[in-house]
């Protein structure tokens, strides 16, 4: 029989890599489950195979959850403890901008392809008058390339994962300056299963919930930079897609 | 819905009376004493069909002046600021009724009566198929917006009261 397919929000952060493949060998135990980890370097690339009903099992970006759950028929089954998805904007340390409100039109932001932390950022420069269309964007490949773009002032301003940001080093955070912190609290990554994942969906969640006291389940979250796992209920992610669409 | 008290308000106010598009009327107290949003934040509220509030969020709640008591079951214009035009919401229930998201910017009046600015966006909750309700998430307005809304909607309230 053809293995479960399950994949990764390409925006995790590197060094957790292993422990997502860590993770699948153990979940594969738990369950008695074939699986097969499948991680995408972008998310276009992500999303076709999504659209090719290639995946069963994801870890999914917030703002691909309104397609995976309403489109393709996604079940939630739980979300990382303690783990919401907030957004630092950053600006050069050296820069005149001390507040959201000295941004002026042509700003030039630094971010990269994550789409909830864009569609968060862009929300909240929106009080500065700040649009898409008079604001230059420069889409780069990792959180670490944002940061070397404000320092060398190519940019004025950068998006970031707070997460991403935190991890970043004492040298580079240094050189930078926290311009805003979202505290929205409800926004954040959610396991999905795909309708073919079904038969299976109890069982997992079961597992994950209780994955600290199972064997070696609180090493393998440890590995993934997890706490643990908590229920997420389909309406909770129903209303937290509800929020990303007023935002969109 | 009960009037506002005159206990709970700060000094300086003035009375109003607030008429409903059900004709029900609410005396409020109004202060002129903005109360900014709070930065990074989103404010976060849902209500059934007929717009009673179910759930709100820390920050919806703390902005409001009103415990999670006073809110919940309460209908969602009990944040409603004499300053704002009928025809706004008039334009937020025709366009969610046409099954689409509506966006404005509101002055919301507080329990103590000062008030704060937001830029709202409301989308309806779909559940099978069906409305069950609707979410409404605000955030920070931009200054020069609110300056434009505070001429325009004067003007539709001029022309609302003639």
């Amino acid at each position: 029989m053809k293995p479960y397919t399950m994949t990764v929000s390409p925006d995790f952060m590197p060094d957790y890599i292993a422990g997502w493949y860590i993770f699948n060998t153990w979940l594969q135990r738990q369950l008695g489950q074939s699986i097969h980890l499948e991680l995408y370097n972008d998310f276009a690339t992500q999303r076709e195979a999504i659209s090719r009903d290639e995946i069963d099992l994801i870890y999914a970006n917030p703002f691909d959850a309104a397609m995976l759950v309403r489109e393709k028929g996604f079940s939630a089954i739980a979300a990382p403890q303690d783990k919401p998805d907030e957004v630092i904007l950053a600006v050069p340390a050296e820069s005149p901008v001390k507040k959201l409100d000295d941004l002026t039109p042509g700003t030039r932001i630094a971010r990269t392809d994550d789409p909830d932390v864009n569609l968060i950022g862009m929300m909240m420069i929106e009080s500065a008058d700040l649009k898409a269309d008079n604001t230059h964007v420069q889409m780069l490949d990792s959180y670490v390339l944002v940061a070397k773009a404000l320092f060398q002032e190519r940019a004025d301003l950068g998006f970031f994962l707070k997460e991403a940001y935190e991890s970043l080093s004492d040298f580079v955070r240094s050189q930078l300056s926290v311009l805003l912190s979202s505290e929205i609290h409800v926004v954040t990554h959610v396991l999905l299963a795909s309708p073919a994942f079904t038969t299976h969906q109890d069982e997992l969640r079961a597992c994950l919930l209780d994955m600290p006291h199972r064997d070696k389940g609180q090493g393998v979250l440890d590995s993934m930079g997890l706490s643990g796992w908590q229920l997420q209920a389909q309406e909770d992610t129903e209303f937290m897609i509800d929020l990303m669409d007023t935002l969109a | 819905m009960q009037d506002m008290h005159q206990d709970d308000v700060v000094s300086s106010c003035i009375e109003q009376v607030l008429v409903y598009h059900d004709d029900s009327r609410r005396k409020v107290y109004v202060a002129d004493q903005e109360v900014p949003f709070p930065e990074g934040k989103l404010i976060v509220s849902r209500t059934n069909e007929a717009g009673i509030i179910t759930h709100g969020n820390q920050s919806f709640v703390e902005m409001s002046g009103f415990t999670e008591d006073e809110l919940i079951g309460q209908p969602h214009h009990i944040l409603r600021h004499p300053d704002m035009p009928k025809a706004a919401f008039k334009d937020l229930w025709d366009t969610l009724a046409r099954g689409e998201k509506w966006s404005g910017y509101v002055k919301n009046l507080r329990k103590d009566g000062a008030y704060y600015w937001v830029l709202a966006t409301v989308v309806a909750n779909i559940r099978g198929g069906e409305v069950t309700g609707y979410t409404s998430v605000r955030r920070k307005p931009s200054r020069e917006r609110i300056a434009e809304c505070i001429e325009l909607y004067r003007q539709m309230r001029l022309e609302e009261a003639s």
